[in-house]
């Protein structure tokens, strides 16, 4: 079911299991010590002032708000969607969120409280975090997530069946996650803690892309290691070569792990260096977090006002 | 052999989160006696420092303002034996700061080591001395409880590198506050020796961050700071002072008001710097219920 804009060399890949294996395991492989050292300089640019400011704001208006908690309520939900519509009240130029993410089943609750404005309602589905599941349950779960209104469905792959070498199966999930989310936005997680090494991130970067994913994430959150600068490099590499090769432009989503504001920044440089200016965008680069966005506030917070602020000027959530 | 030995010059470290990291901005400063020979380096903390130091010290906060008095108080007794442990090397150090001879530097250190035995006593007495059974008109029972601020600033004195040192940073603690020093600029060693102590006794991690530089300097990034609550400016000077009340006006810190020049430390503290680090809280409960 490939797209027909595809070139060949991608579209013949898909053609059946033994082409895709082929492809995946044609990649080039990744230079373990060379990404790492990149990202671990491209971490100590010093981003100042100005700068850091308008990073800030980028970065706030990138956040995917979320909450995954077995324990999480409606209020909680609600309470979550305020804070999206306005994250420090007491500065109203404080740019919005990108989205609100949470579970199917309270998806409804949040497209409630979110009536009205342009912010996004993610949901995670398949099973997630495992996955673990037959396939007419995790198609469910997105029917259940797409039915309540969310415009963005966060779906985890088949990670037994990737390690198994079965990407086909794993291909055709996402296929079939893709058609059940109609006009719904896909973000596929590829669970990286889990792959064991870059070059399987790197394959499972391009399966998703191939497939129809709309966005590429890294982790669950549940899973450590989530997201970390080295794989969220080998992604963002995955996309700028899919751009390249179709013209399509698709995103990249780190989640779990990042709570500073410094390491926001960091995630930033890299979009910039590595994917690219054009990625800086909510559309295609955003931050699956929970904590990282009073960090967000705080910092804002200290550059406008010149003193450092505390945690009691923003909400707990 | 030994007399061309070449001495082992030290370049000390800030305390902070219980860990020794050098300053972030990578600058030190040489420390030297009275008479002006060498001693040191020390290191010469910046705002990010103070920054760092005052997350180690509200994440400190909530265990140790939570642990029992008896338990604060068997820690700071603690403290008072590991630097009687030390006796020697402070009363070096105190000797070669304050250029005193020996034997007045050995009464300047017993006297430090009297005075936080004398806080570490506070701890269990103080909530029965501030707090109260309220006499209300009405079926209440109403209790005051002091409970502590909060993350307390310090600017230590400049002049006693020791005594006043341990003066200011007891109460603090004795109270159940966490405290973020910065030492006295000229005569820091006998605050990188207490911070040695403090991390070698059962002081849990953040409760206590000795910055090393000036106070003029860091004084008003403590003072403005959101998350600080209550600050004492001692060190700060009848200049600096004022700015300090100014900077913490913004967030209605507490300023424990402070003679205009340094006090003689020897004097016998009263209970006025517990109170301080102190906010009453009353309860009124029904009777009867």
């Amino acid at each position: 079911m490939a797209t027909p804009t595809l070139p060949a060399e991608l579209s013949d890949a898909t053609s059946d299991e033994r082409s895709l294996r082929r492809f995946l395991h044609g990649l080039p492989g990744v230079d373990q010590v060379g990404v790492e050292q990149r990202a671990a300089s491209l971490g100590t640019r010093s981003i100042k002032k100005g700068a850091k400011l308008q990073a800030i704001d980028t970065a706030i208006s990138m956040v995917d708000l979320t909450t995954l908690e077995g324990a999480d309520t409606h209020g909680k939900v609600r309470a979550l969607a305020a804070k999206a519509r306005r994250p420090d009240p007491e500065r109203p130029d404080t740019p919005r969120v990108a989205a609100v993410c949470v579970y199917p089943d309270l998806v409804a609750t949040a497209v409630e409280s979110l009536a009205g404005t342009d912010i996004g309602v993610a949901s995670v589905a398949t099973a997630f975090p495992s996955g673990r599941s037959s396939r007419e349950v995790k198609l469910a779960d997105v029917a259940l997530a797409v039915r309540s209104g969310a415009t963005e469905v966060d779906m985890v792959i088949d990670r037994g069946a990737f390690l198994e070498g079965r990407y086909g199966r794993v291909f055709d999930e996402i296929q079939a996650v893709k058609a059940a989310c109609g006009d719904a936005h896909l973000k596929v997680i590829l669970e990286t803690g889990e792959l064991a090494t870059y070059d399987n991130v790197r394959r499972a970067s391009w399966l998703a892309l191939l497939a129809g994913g709309d966005f590429i994430k890294t982790s669950t959150g549940k899973v450590s290691p989530a997201a970390t600068l080295p794989v969220t490099h080998v992604m963002l590499q995955a996309v700028r070569d899919w751009y390249t090769a179709t013209g399509e432009l698709r995103g990249v989503k780190p989640a779990g792990g990042i709570r500073t504001t410094k390491d926001a920044i960091r995630y930033l440089v890299a979009v910039h260096e590595v994917a690219g200016p054009d990625w800086l965008t909510p559309s295609l680069f955003r931050f699956g977090a929970s904590s990282l966005l009073n960090d967000l506030l705080l910092q804002r917070r200290t550059q406008l006002d010149g003193h450092y602020s505390g945690p009691d000027y923003v909400t707990v959530d | 052999m030994s007399d061309n030995r070449i001495s082992v010059a030290k370049t000390y470290k800030l305390y902070v989160d219980g860990k020794f990291p050098r300053s972030e901005s990578g600058r030190t400063y040489p420390v030297t006696d009275s008479k002006g020979t060498f001693l040191a380096n020390a290191a010469h903390a910046s705002r990010k420092d103070v920054r760092d130091a005052v997350v180690a010290a509200r994440k400190a906060f909530g265990g140790w303002s939570g642990a029992t008095a008896y338990n604060r108080g068997q820690v700071l007794y603690r403290v008072a034996e590991m630097m009687e442990g030390r006796r020697e090397q402070f009363v070096a150090e105190v000797a070669a700061s304050e250029g005193l001879p020996s034997r007045k530097a050995q009464s300047v250190v017993d006297a430090a080591v009297d005075r936080w035995v004398w806080y570490a006593g506070w701890t269990d007495k103080i909530a029965t001395v501030l707090g109260a059974a309220n006499p209300v008109a009405g079926p209440y029972f109403s209790f005051t409880v002091p409970e502590p601020t909060g993350v307390v600033g310090v600017l230590a004195p400049q002049e006693s590198s020791l005594l006043g040192l341990v003066s200011v940073v007891a109460p603090v603690l004795a109270t159940g506050c966490t405290a973020v020093v910065v030492s006295s600029a000229e005569r820091p060693l006998p605050a990188i020796t207490l911070s040695e102590v403090l991390a070698t006794s059962d002081v849990p991690a953040g409760v206590v961050n000795v910055l090393t530089g000036r106070a003029g300097e860091l004084g008003p990034w403590l003072a403005s700071h959101g998350d600080v609550n209550a600050i004492d400016p001692t060190g700060a000077g009848p200049v600096g002072r004022v700015e300090i009340a100014r900077e913490a006006a913004g967030t209605v810190k507490r300023v424990l008001a402070v003679p205009e020049d340094e006090p003689d430390w020897t004097q016998r503290p009263d209970i006025a710097r517990l109170r301080r680090y102190l906010e009453p809280k009353t309860v009124w409960h029904p009777m009867g219920v």
